[in-house]
């Protein structure tokens, strides 16, 4: 039986140039009142960081750990910026799914490949991001984004990098998405 | 004069936790969450990500110099990233080689996450396997990691250049690209409107 329900449909997406001027400014409020602008990884990285702290101390707290100097000096990897910040991010998105009925547990994948696919490839390729996001010291939005923001030469680069490799990978992997 | 707060304290976290709300309800309601219309940078029918990232960089970098200019805020004390060239280049490659397979980065694959996006949320539990696996192995790359750091350096330095001339280029290079970018999209959806 189906459910005979009208549901409202999914709201059009802001334009592009609207949602990008009002990034702007978000990274520029955030540097004028934080000193620091937007972040995504970090938060990730850190909450690894507390779990190694509580699981396996002795690794994270001594120099063989990449983490080394989240949790130095019985410093709590979480008491840090990019971890309010990563939860306004999974809020803010809740919000505006909610407002314009987006709502919906999905795995989106295109037509030509199956679900089973999806789910491996997004598992490898964030994978690959979170060891690139170590590398570059920061992925797509605390690196790239920020780094252009206040014209960093690395931010540049992170971006030329992020965005040539896709392209030059991309014929390689067209049949996940087209 | 800004910056007002240290991003450590009380305030500057509470910011945080603002600027995060307003960074994923504007990655949200342009199109984000959608790891099928961010790959459509790589194929030409959905130019969203450069054009919202472009317009974001330019906005926030002429705002920031701005700022400067009146006063306003000190860019000599804001945090500017580091430039290590070996591992800045390699992490580089390795996000765009995950990004076209995963088809999310950490901010996006947040706030996909956030409406239900199972891919997202797999994408994410992908990610911390890779900060796991960077960590664990990270005494193998550890001098890689730390070569070659050239300091804050800003682009138009690197470049030999004045600021405002490389923001100006950098201004009608967005544009240009906005434009190609228009185009190229208009073709490919005629051309798979056909079949």
């Amino acid at each position: 039986m189906e459910e005979v329900k009208i549901q409202n449909p999914p709201k059009k997406y802001m334009n592009p140039y609207l949602a990008g001027v009002l990034l702007g400014i978000v990274i520029i409020l955030s540097f004028y009142f934080t000193r620091e602008g937007l972040g995504a990884s970090g938060a990730f990285k850190r909450g690894v960081a507390k779990v190694e702290q509580i699981i396996i101390p002795s690794h994270v707290e001594s120099e063989k750990s990449a983490f080394y100097h989240y949790v130095k000096n019985g410093k709590d990897p979480l008491d840090n910026r990019l971890v309010y910040m990563i939860i306004g991010v999974f809020i803010g998105g809740f919000l505006s799914g909610a407002i314009n009925n987006r709502l919906k547990l999905k795995l989106e994948h295109s037509p030509k490949i199956t679900s089973k696919k999806r789910a491996i490839a997004a598992v490898i390729g964030g994978a690959l991001f979170g060891i690139g996001s170590a590398f570059g010291r920061g992925c797509t939005s605390g690196a790239g984004l920020d780094g252009m923001a206040v014209l960093a030469t690395s931010g540049f680069v992170v971006v030329a990098m992020i965005f040539g490799a896709g392209y030059i990978f991309a014929w390689f992997f067209r049949k996940l998405w087209i | 004069m800004g910056p007002l707060f240290n991003a450590g304290e009380p305030w500057g976290l509470v910011t945080a936790l603002v600027i995060g709300i307003a960074f994923g309800y504007i990655l949200e309601s342009a199109g984000f969450s959608s790891s099928r219309k961010l790959a459509g940078i790589f194929y030409g029918y959905d130019f969203v990500v450069l054009q919202v990232f472009f317009t974001a960089a330019i906005t926030a970098a002429l705002g920031l110099v701005f700022f400067d200019y009146f006063g306003w805020l000190d860019l000599s004390a804001i945090w500017v990233n580091r430039f290590y060239v070996g591992s800045t280049i390699v992490g580089g490659a390795i996000m765009g080689l995950g990004f076209i397979i995963g088809g999310f980065c950490p901010g996006t694959s947040a706030c996909a996450a956030a409406i239900g996006k199972i891919d997202a949320m797999l994408f994410l539990g992908g990610f911390i396997i890779g900060v796991i696996i960077f960590d664990a192995f990270y005494p193998l790359y550890e001098g890689f990691y730390k070569a070659d750091n050239l300091g804050p350096v800003k682009i138009y330095e690197s470049l030999g250049m004045d600021r405002e001339v490389f923001l100006l280029i950098f201004v009608v290079f967005a544009i240009f690209a906005f434009w190609a970018t228009a185009v190229i999209q208009k073709k490919v959806s005629e051309k798979s409107n056909k079949y």
